[in-house]
């Protein structure tokens, strides 16, 4: 029998606020252990949390940008459940008047568009960081309460996905908007992004769900992946051998590529949701939402059309430029100074993007701005150096932070296009190479490749092409 | 009179006229807590040092000719459920015997901006749950006025401290009755502000949607000074409204004719003790006597409050006091795991009416029974907000007794918890309802005082103290002290 999956999707991502949620501690990533706490965030006895308004200011900008209706009117709930990372026992969140409902993301998978329901945001809070330390009679555990009450948003999908792959899509695509509209630095390394799946499949063309499976501890994009696809096999295993799907929480293992059952059903927690009354509910105006609306950046499947439409780009380069907001905004700075966009293009997605990876930056924080490159691209067209030496001159730029022409200057670099100059060295090549030239005259064209070689080597790679490429013929 | 029986604002006319420096102030009432507090046991926390240094502190600004407020060098003492930053904040439980908060409430801080001298830290029911004092897991607190007898609960030791001489004034807070019950109890004036008058920041919770802080005073004048004091908008409390706070002192006029005020039929009910119906009836005919006009009015829902109450407040409570965990803060016993250590912490920290209470809430919150429960309460609660509207739309201020009864024997109910709650009958509706109140001494029933309790519109404190103050006025009550034995 065939299977369909149905996927959905519960991500949390880490709002860049520069405070906590609920009171003015830092955000900030690192830290010494418990240093940015104070009385209301380790939920000491007498506190009260207050609301940081920037954390609504970014949800509406990301319920916004995924198309959702906004709650003229929510609330804040309280989940209890007793775990030593949560200082109150009780987690600060949204349950039944959530921010935002209704939305949608759109995403491509093999040039096939969909869209995929996205069913609310809401606001909650952290918790803080459990660090085992193993040690004779069972060891102990620490725990660092800098995470606890950072704000997070919740984005659950509705079970509209149907393979890994758009899954995966999915995700990437979430990343992407919720980067451009500059709410969340969605590093899954770090835990600033992280995602929950509901996981059943279902006979194909059956319109009833299956039985579903929650999968956690998926740590990336290839996890996530790589998770959905176990998972999906596991399932239809288990019916195709006449079994049932248990309903139960299951936790990805990334060096065993397995699921592996964390939980059933019965033993789900009861979190006695109820309305929190330290907070009053939050009235959102109209006049905010459409402030809010107005400001919104461009978001990456319109930006991505728009490298396609104004600088001709192949859809596969506009995917990839736009993929992150980072590397778009650098190739648009790029582009004004260095019209040429396939050009500017290529040198992203290739040299670029390669020793980014290898050094694990940022594009913006690349040793090579915009200016650097478009400098780099310019020398290379008027001429004044090949694309060969282009590419050295690149790498170095990228190790020293300096310019291209400081570079090009510095070692000499610059192409020689004098005839005369030129001519002297290629006669010197063929009065050392008589056998090559006897060959070439004899009709072996490729000995003019090797005599070519020889004269960009006895210059150093500075020798024009072309120039030698024509001298030489003119001369055999 | 003895410096420590004198009211706030007499002690304040002294100091301001120097006739008496804050040390001698502060001086006196140490020594009379000294003297007393074996007997009455008021005290959990006593801060001589604190207190000398704080006085000091007065003496030396009004020497520089300062000018200072009314309530500067005027001893006081705090409910040990108002966090102080370096004095241990207990709740009278084993859960918090031993921790410090690094940090102020809101109101101690505004206290101490007025020139307050600390005394200490007061008794009370664990966790601010029980009408008796004798949930305290220290030692339960005697009422002056018959030492045999509970000065009512939760904040029992700060009545009874300031019926006793062992303070000024203190600072009380009420989720059910837990300020205006005492007052009552110890002949004492207790007001419970609206909700969101004054900021519960720094109030370790009960129930949060009830909670309230409030003054607990020796007559309706240093009332309206504290109230002054402690009132107004604070940020860090969302709950906290952001209106302006009226000169309270400015309504202490005297003056009531032509008020219109409500005797809800439904407070005195059958079964309520007969000399304490007929001393707060008599107290009321003393209002229409001074010109106000008293007509009875209904509030139907009122038999539906109790059991809403014990609802609401507990299902809050069993979250608000799921942090004591001993993983952070405050006790904790070793376990063999982590589930065991909390079993361990919690069942050893907390006291019986805690744990009825956490279980009573986490029960009505499960999930199957929410319905059933919780949410029917909230909407118990609506009905009872809707009938104090009605009446507000005829009357200016409702008059009831505080209590069905004068302060009762130790030990009296402490083995049956339902004769207990009776014991908030009259006061709960108002803390569901959010409304303000005040209790004020209206007689005495074979010795022991009886409270009148008058009940306003939302954030109209005003028209509270004027109808207190006229009373008082006309009456000597406030002025009786126990007699102790010393
Ligand atoms: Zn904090």
């Amino acid at each position: 029998m065939e299977y369909e999956a149905v996927i959905g999707l519960e991500v949390h991502a880490e709002l860049k606020t520069g405070s906590k949620a609920f009171c003015n501690c830092t955000t900030a990533f690192g830290g010494e252990p418990n240093t940015h706490v104070c009385p209301i965030c380790l939920g000491l006895p007498g506190v009260l949390p207050k609301i940081n308004r920037k954390v609504v200011e970014f949800g509406l900008k990301a319920a916004l940008a995924l198309n959702c209706q906004v709650a003229s009117f929510c609330k804040f709930d309280r989940k209890n459940y007793y775990y030593p990372d949560l200082p109150k026992n009780y987690q600060i969140s949204q349950y039944d008047l959530p921010l935002a409902r209704h939305g949608f993301l759109e995403i491509e998978v093999n040039g096939e568009k969909k869209k995929i329901g996205i069913a609310r945001v809401h606001m909650e809070e952290d918790a803080g960081k459990l660090i085992h330390v193993d040690g004779s009679g069972g060891g102990y555990t620490l725990v660092d309460y800098n995470r606890a009450g950072v704000p997070l948003l919740e984005i659950v999908s509705e079970p509209d996905l149907r393979s890994p792959a758009e899954a995966r899509a999915y995700m990437e695509q979430l990343k992407a908007v919720l980067e451009y509209t500059e709410v969340s630095d969605c590093k899954m390394q770090e835990g600033s992004l992280r995602c929950d799946a509901n996981v059943s499949v279902r006979p194909l063309g059956s319109r009833e769900f299956g039985t579903k499976t929650e999968v956690k501890n998926m740590n990336s994009f290839r996890a996530l992946q790589r998770a959905l696809e176990y998972e999906i096999e596991r399932q239809i295993a288990i019916l195709e051998s006449g079994g049932r799907v248990v309903q139960e929480t299951r936790g990805w293992d990334e060096s065993r590529g397995v699921t592996v059952s964390m939980r059933s059903k019965e033993e789900a927690h009861d979190y006695r949701y109820f309305p929190e009354p330290d907070l009053v509910p939050l009235v959102i105006d109209q006049e905010w939402i459409e402030k809010v609306r107005r400001e919104l950046p461009e978001l990456p499947n319109s930006r991505r059309e728009r490298l396609i439409r104004d600088y001709g780009l192949p859809p596969y380069d506009a995917g990839v430029i736009t993929s992150s907001k980072a590397l778009a905004d650098y190739f648009d700075r790029a582009v004004a100074l260095f019209p040429d966009a396939k050009q500017v293009s290529n040198w992203l997605m290739g040299d670029f993007l390669r020793l980014l990876n290898a050094s694990g930056l940022e594009p913006d924080a690349s040793p090579v701005k915009p200016e650097g490159l478009a400098e780099l691209l310019k020398l290379q067209q008027e001429g004044t150096i090949s694309i060969k030496i282009a590419k050295q001159v690149f790498e170095e730029m990228f190790a020293t932070g300096k310019g291209a022409r400081q570079i090009v200057e510095e070692k000499g670099l610059v192409q020689i296009s004098d005839a005369g100059e030129l001519a002297a060295i290629v006669e010197k090549v063929l009065a050392e190479h008589p056998q090559v030239v006897a060959d070439y005259r004899g009709g072996k064209d490729k000995a003019l490749g090797f005599l070519v070689g020889q004269v960009m080597k006895a210059t150093r790679g500075k020798a024009n092409p072309a120039l030698v490429n024509q001298l030489l013929k003119e001369r055999l | 009179m003895e410096l420590y029986y004198l009211t706030a604002h007499e002690l304040g006319d002294l100091l301001q006229r120097k006739e008496v420096s804050a040390r001698e102030v502060a001086e006196s009432f140490l020594e009379r807590l000294e003297t007393v507090d074996v007997k009455v046991r008021a005290y959990l926390t006593v801060t001589p040092e604190k207190a000398l240094e704080q006085a000091a502190r007065v003496d030396a600004a009004r020497a520089r000719g300062e000018n200072l407020s009314p309530l500067a060098g005027v001893p006081m003492a705090l409910k040990d459920n108002l966090c102080t930053e370096g004095v241990r904040t207990t709740c009278a439980s084993k859960m918090l015997a031993e921790w410090v908060p690094p940090y102020s409430a809101f109101v101690v801080r505004r206290l101490e901006a007025e020139g307050a001298v600390m005394l200490g830290k007061l008794n009370m029911d664990e966790f601010a749950m029980g009408s008796s004092n004798e949930n305290s897991r220290f030692y339960p607190v005697h009422n002056p006025w018959d030492l045999e007898r509970v000065p009512g609960g939760s904040s029992g030791g700060a009545t009874a401290a300031v019926a006793a001489g062992e303070a000024c004034y203190a600072l009380g807070s009420d989720t059910g009755g837990s300020i205006r019950q005492p007052a009552s109890f110890c002949g004492v004036v207790g007001m419970k502000p609206t909700y969101g008058r004054v900021s519960r920041f720094g109030l370790v919770a009960f129930a949060s949607s009830l909670d309230q802080i409030g003054p607990i005073t020796r007559d309706v004048t240093d009332c309206a000074l504290v109230l002054q004091a402690i009132a107004g908008h604070d940020p860090y409390d969302s709950t906290s409204a952001n209106l302006p706070v009226p000169d309270y002192r400015a309504v202490l006029t005297g003056e009531i004719r032509g008020l219109k005020i409500g005797i809800p039929k439904e407070y005195f009910p059958e079964g309520m003790e007969g000399e304490v119906a007929r001393i707060v009836k008599r107290a009321i005919g003393r209002l229409s006597d001074l010109g106000a006009i008293c007509e009875e009015v209904s509030l139907p829902h009122t038999e539906y409050a109790l059991p809403a109450y014990y609802l609401v407040a507990p299902a809050e409570a069993s979250s608000n006091l799921a942090r004591y965990d001993g993983v952070g803060f405050g006790l904790r016993v070793e376990g063999n795991d982590i589930i065991d250590m909390y079993m361990r912490t919690r069942s050893e920290g907390f006291g019986a009416e805690v744990k009825r209470r956490i279980m009573l809430g986490t029960y009505a919150l499960s999930s199957g029974y929410y319905d059933a429960y919780y949410l029917k309460a909230l909407k118990v609660r609506t009905l009872i907000r809707r009938d104090f509207e009605q009446a507000f739309k005829r009357f200016d201020v409702l008059a009831t007794p505080t209590s069905p009864t004068v302060a009762f024997r130790l030990g009296e109910k402490a083995g049956d918890p339902l004769a207990m709650y009776l014991s908030d009958l009259f006061t709960i509706p108002v803390n569901m309802a959010g409304l303000p109140a005040i209790s004020i001494p209206c007689g005495f029933s074979q010795g022991l005082p009886v409270g009148l309790q008058l009940i306003g519109k939302p954030f109209d404190e005003e028209t509270l103290l004027r109808v207190a103050y006229a009373f008082e006025q006309n009456t000597d009550y406030h002025r009786r002290r126990p007699e102790l034995g010393v």
